[in-house]
């Protein structure tokens, strides 16, 4: 098989993996965070406002991981740096 | 598929390439200095106000409300920083209900500019606040070897920050993409939708963050050290109470 196919066929395999298995850790995360939130909101309705802002920024930065593993696929899929290489090589 | 519009060229003059990422950022400014310009040209201290004078009256109290709520200090110095990063970021997110329109915050160019104002400003603030003694000596706030912790902290929250706006951003205009090959007829519309909200929840959570860091540089850290120097103290004269109870607070 040629270098081109491999290198396909590595890229989509991992950019798959790596969205699959990313999502896991973040998604457990946030439930937890998000479960937690509502049962303090439940108990202390008055710090409703405070609750929420602190769960909105504490989600963002769990979430941030599952954003770096999108990233990674998003370049494994449309601007793989070896693929480019690559056909640059075979084009020149 | 592009991954950003760092590679979409809106004019070429000579060398110069003017990429959509800078067209549209250039277009936003444009837009908010513009619309702001015409708002507060005729500016009234009656209670007959005009309606655009409201909203822009009822964003800036917002803003200066979230503020106090997150730094618990005085919104003035913070304001204009924190308000612009927030309205820039909420605005070239929002416009991108517009046909034709790459919302400049999805090339990581953009959101690393930004996450760089943020990474200059921490201690600029924080040298404003307490000198630069005391606010280089945060680095070495629980012992000396925490030195390399704290400086690769600084970097790596950075970095999350640009990534996290582009990541968000792009994301957005990819599912877009990739759904109007799939299903081209209400769904994109509704991922629409939620990239709106998502923009918008972004601009708040980078505005947010952004004042964090700044607050945790300034006020946070010099309310902590008084409180452990007065425990130390009240333990020193053989009171035993109050170290248990700062340590209670630290559980917490």
């Amino acid at each position: 098989m040629d270098n081109l196919g491999l290198i396909a066929i590595v890229s989509i395999a991992t950019a798959g993996i790596t969205i699959a298995i990313g999502s896991i850790g973040p998604a457990l995360g946030e439930a937890r965070a998000v479960a937690n939130a509502l049962s303090a909101i439940a108990q202390q309705p008055d710090e409703a406002n405070t609750i929420t802002r602190t769960l909105f920024v504490s989600l963002a930065m769990i979430e941030s991981t599952a954003i770096y593993c999108f990233v990674v696929s998003m370049i494994l899929l449309f601007a793989n740096p070896f693929w480019n290489y690559i056909l640059g090589k075979a084009g020149g | 598929m592009e991954i950003s519009p760092d590679h979409i060229k809106i004019l070429q003059v000579g060398g110069l390439t003017l990429n959509a990422t800078i067209f549209f950022t250039w277009v936003v400014m444009l837009l908010m200095t513009a619309g702001s310009w015409l708002v507060t040209r005729r500016l009234r201290t009656e209670t007959e106000l005009s309606r655009w004078q409201n909203l822009l009256e009822v964003i800036v109290t917002g803003i200066r409300d979230q503020i106090r709520g997150v730094s618990k200090q005085d919104p003035g110095p913070y304001l204009h920083f924190v308000g612009t990063l927030f309205l820039f970021i909420a605005v070239s997110n929002l416009l991108s209900i517009v046909p034709g329109y790459q919302p400049p915050t999805g090339s990581l160019s953009t959101t690393a500019g930004l996450a760089i104002c943020v990474f200059i400003a921490v201690p600029v603030f924080g040298i404003a606040e307490s000198g630069v003694a005391g606010y280089f000596r945060h680095y070495i706030r629980p012992t000396f070897f925490m030195l390399p912790f704290n400086i690769m902290g600084e970097f790596s929250r950075s970095i999350a920050l640009a990534v996290r706006l582009f990541g968000n951003v792009m994301s957005g205009t990819m599912i877009a993409g990739i759904l109007l090959s799939i299903t081209p007829l209400l769904f994109p519309i509704v991922m629409q939708a939620l990239g709106l909200l998502t923009g918008m929840i972004q601009a708040y959570i980078f505005a947010v963050l952004a004042m964090v860091y700044i607050a945790s540089a300034t006020r946070a850290f010099r309310e902590i050290e008084e409180k452990r120097e007065k425990a130390e103290t009240a333990a020193e004269k053989g009171k035993e109470r109050p170290v248990e109870k700062s340590r209670e607070e630290k559980g917490e």
